[in-house]
């Protein structure tokens, strides 16, 4: 699929206490990165289905970002560890079906990680960018 | 399960704010605008200036009535700053509002894509979409109503705690104030004069500290750490671990049938103590026995027996007598207290200014802190006031003070920020030594002088006036004469633009803060974020300085940010008047995000059960079946069941995976592909 015109389209499951605040403090910064990112809040990690990841594989997703708190950090106590645990299952599921597991990303960013949340975003749009239009796309629908 | 209306044909509005430039200046809003109309479910989109002003948020609540409208989408800023203001205004309309839905088109787009209109444009349409698709999906929410306890706590008995602590007990409510040192009073009790005023720090501190020893609001509770911390707003569960004191009050001594006994803060069994190791307090400049009180106004007058330094000979006790005072074989004891806010004044250390070298802090003698240079210069201190150098005990002549000692650090050793009162007390310490050593000369070595207080800049130029050098210039390194002990001040004189090697008898570092020891321990437990330097973070830093993300936890003092005194008791009187709201409000809304059980789809399997880390969720028979069942007052709303749960049965309110689905193919399969 050569097409020159191809965007990549990303999808971010992001914790309301850490990443999403995070990301609002990169914003007040104004610190700049690419837009190919798309972000739907949720209170914690932990909330993530592994099934909403592959719906969005399915879907035509180039690329997932998972992103909570630091482990020890969440406000709900343990949701980043259980939701960290899912991404490794989801990441042997992945590569089972085919996928390259690099389409998906799990980090972790604090409410005051401005910055990282910047590079964050920069290195995983870089990251879908090399990897090219993912293979399930022309299945989607 | 919350009322969901079948079979409802959803009418949403769309509200696209400009935010004046903020968002119009990369986004295209009346393309959005335009956009949103086209998408379904949409009967109306409208963009104003600025939709959290009065005429914006009339424009929602009028569109509601006029169009019964089922689901209201406001393109703005983050969630995280105006949703319970269009909340507001979705509730003004007639409608749930748990029935709005906010996309943020401000932080995570128009701030960070300003030299990208286009692609910004496109995202901001995306993300309407993708709201538009929730708010289809939303449903009426009923906010749970939760009693509030009448009791507050205190975590940190320094003048932030203390103020804190004495304001919630005069507003009428049951104050525990936890200290672990065995004494209140904090840094502020090293403290020799308080600029610009020169008041004396004690002079000034321990009336405050008897007055909060006397308030019968208040429960002192020092020598005591926060352990664990269950429940939420309005009910913490606070377990305190009293540490095992060895010496027992006479309200103790009554409770054990001692009569008349109890310590009365005689200091008999200090005479006779045979081990003797430096006093934290004096910052080891002077010794202190292995029973001990910090220093002689400690509130409240109880002594202490270090466990770790005690050999347990027993001459104590036996000096205490009748009093029965000491109990060598005293226990920690945990003990829980329900309280219904907390305010968390947890302070700051020094920074540990040996990590830079080159100014050989602890390699060489005549080299001190500040924190040092006060108790050196107390006249309650280990030397009775008098400025001494430490190598010889001769009375310094030149005395070089470096400001911005670890603080405006960029080199990863030190701290990026200002610790913001090293300035005005270097000036202080200037005017001290001129006031009591004749000949002096004070060099201060200053980047710029930040004296940006009340009456803070007058008092700059007095000392000035009085006789300070100023060299506007970092201190490169520091070198030892190895025979006479004075020191080589190396720096570069940077408003004569040539370097300087000044030999001075007397160095003193303006060392940097760094949050206090406990602060991460006490911040995990309570599950408060902090900054990237350690500070505890606020829940807005300009509108909410004294909250946090945690309902019910609030901020004073330094814990927060560097801040001088005056800052800091302010910050306290917030605090307390945040802390004091919900308490007498009596009871607290808790956002509606529960988990709730389908019944039909559960198949009883169990495996939610240890998913959630509150105990929320059980098992039960139900209509001879085991369903789960949720204890809604336990339940937090994170959803770790509902992600885990094969079934699909947990709803979580307001977070429901079939709104989530939505969400996703909205944005992956609607719009342009």
């Amino acid at each position: 699929m050569a097409d020159e015109n191809w965007k990549p389209k990303i999808i971010a499951i992001i914790c309301n206490w850490c990443s999403y605040a995070g990301a609002d403090l990169a914003g007040g910064a104004r610190i700049q990165y690419p837009p190919d990112i798309r972000a739907i809040r949720v209170m914690c990690t932990g909330r993530i289905d592994p099934l909403f990841i592959l719906k969005a594989f399915q879907d035509g997703a180039d690329g997932v970002l998972v992103s909570g708190c630091h482990f020890g950090d969440c406000h709900y106590l343990e949701g980043n560890f259980k939701a960290a645990k899912r991404m490794f299952l989801l990441k042997s599921v992945l590569k089972n079906i085919g996928l390259d597991d690099k389409r998906l990303r799990m980090t972790f960013v604090s409410a005051s990680e401005g910055a990282k949340w910047g590079s964050v975003m920069t290195d995983v749009i870089k990251t879908i960018n090399e990897l090219g239009p993912s293979p399930l796309k022309e299945f989607a629908r | 399960m919350a009322e969901v209306k079948k079979n409802e044909e959803p009418r949403i509005g769309v509200f696209v704010c400009h935010c004046g430039t903020n968002i119009a200046g990369s986004i295209d809003v009346k393309a959005v605008m335009e956009y949103a109309r086209t998408l379904p479910n949409v009967i109306v989109a409208d963009d104003y200036q600025y939709m959290c002003s009065t005429p914006g948020q009339n424009k929602i609540a009028e569109a509601i009535a006029e169009q019964k409208l089922t689901g209201v989408v406001v393109a703005a800023c983050s969630p995280r700053l105006h949703e319970p203001t269009f909340r507001n205004a979705t509730k003004a309309g007639g409608l749930n509002p748990f029935r709005f839905e906010m996309a943020n088109i401000r932080e995570q787009n128009s701030w960070v894509h300003m030299h990208q209109p286009e692609e910004a444009t496109a995202k901001a349409k995306d993300a309407v979409r993708i709201a538009v698709a929730k708010a289809s999906l939303l449903e009426d929410l009923v906010p749970k109503s939760v009693p509030v306890e009448k009791a507050a706590m205190v975590v940190g008995g320094g003048v932030g705690g203390m103020q804190a602590a004495l304001d919630l007990a005069n507003a009428g409510i049951k104050t525990y104030l936890v200290e672990k040192s065995p004494t209140i009073g904090g840094r502020m009790s090293q403290l020799d004069k308080t600029f610009p005023t020169l008041d004396c720090s004690q002079c000034i501190l321990t009336p405050k500290m008897v007055d909060v020893y006397r308030n019968e609001g208040i429960e002192l509770l020092t020598y005591t750490e926060v352990e664990a911390v269950e429940g939420y707003i309005g009910n913490f569960d606070v377990t305190l671990r009293k540490k095992a004191r060895g010496v027992i009050t006479p309200a103790e001594a009554e409770a054990r049938g001692i009569v008349g006994g109890g310590c009365t803060g005689c200091g008999d069994c200090v005479d006779v103590c045979p081990v003797i190791k430096p006093n934290p307090f004096e910052l080891g400049m002077a010794p202190r026995k292995a029973v001990y009180i910090y220093h002689p106004q400690v509130s409240p007058l109880i002594y202490t027996v270090d466990f770790d330094a005690c050999v347990k000979c027993g001459l104590c006790v036996e000096a205490c007598g009748e009093k029965k005072a000491i109990d060598l074989e005293m226990k920690d004891e945990l003990m829980t207290v329900k309280v219904g806010t907390v305010v968390l004044a947890t302070g700051y250390d020094i920074f540990p200014i040996e990590k830079k070298f080159e100014w050989g802090y602890k390699n060489y003698d005549n080299v001190i802190t500040s924190l040092e240079f006060e108790r050196l210069i107390c006249a309650s201190g280990p030397t009775g006031g008098h400025l001494i150098r430490p190598s010889d005990g001769a009375t310094p002549k030149r005395v070089a003070f470096v400001l911005c000692a670890g603080s405006r650090d960029n080199t990863g050793v030190g701290k990026p920020y200002c610790s913001r009162f090293c300035c005005m007390y270097s000036l202080k310490h200037a005017h001290q030594i001129i006031e009591k050593i004749p000949g002096v000369v004070p060099y201060i070595f200053y980047m710029d002088i930040r004296s940006f207080g009340k009456m803070y800049e007058e008092f700059y130029y007095r000392i000035q006036d009085e006789g300070a050098k100023f060299i506007r210039g970092r201190v490169a390194n520091i070198l030892e004469d190895p025979v006479t002990k004075n020191l080589h001040v190396n720096a570069e004189d940077t408003l004569l633009g040539r370097p300087i090697d000044m030999e001075v008898d007397l160095v003193v570092l303006a060392a940097a803060i760094e949050p206090s020891a406990e602060t991460e321990k006490t911040r995990r437990l309570f599950g408060v974020s902090c900054s990237q330097d350690g500070w505890l973070l606020e829940a807005h830093p300009k509108l909410n300085p004294c909250g946090t993300t945690t309902a019910g936890v609030y901020l004073a003092g330094v814990c927060q940010g560097p801040k001088d005194i005056p800052d800091t008791v302010a910050q306290a009187e917030g605090a307390a008047s945040a802390a004091s709201i919900p308490i007498h409000r009596g009871e607290v809304e808790l956002e509606p995000y529960f988990a709730q059980c389908m019944e039909e789809k559960c198949a009883g399997c169990g495996l939610c059960v240890n998913q959630c880390p509150y105990g929320a969720l059980a098992l039960v028979e139900k209509d001879g079946r085991t369903v789960m069942q949720v204890t809604e007052a336990k339940c937090k709303g994170c959803g770790t069941c509902g992600g885990f749960c094969p079934g699909g049965a947990i709803w979580m309110q307001h977070f429901a995976t079939p709104q989530i689905v939505a969400q996703i193919d909205a944005f992956l399969l609607g719009g342009e592909q």
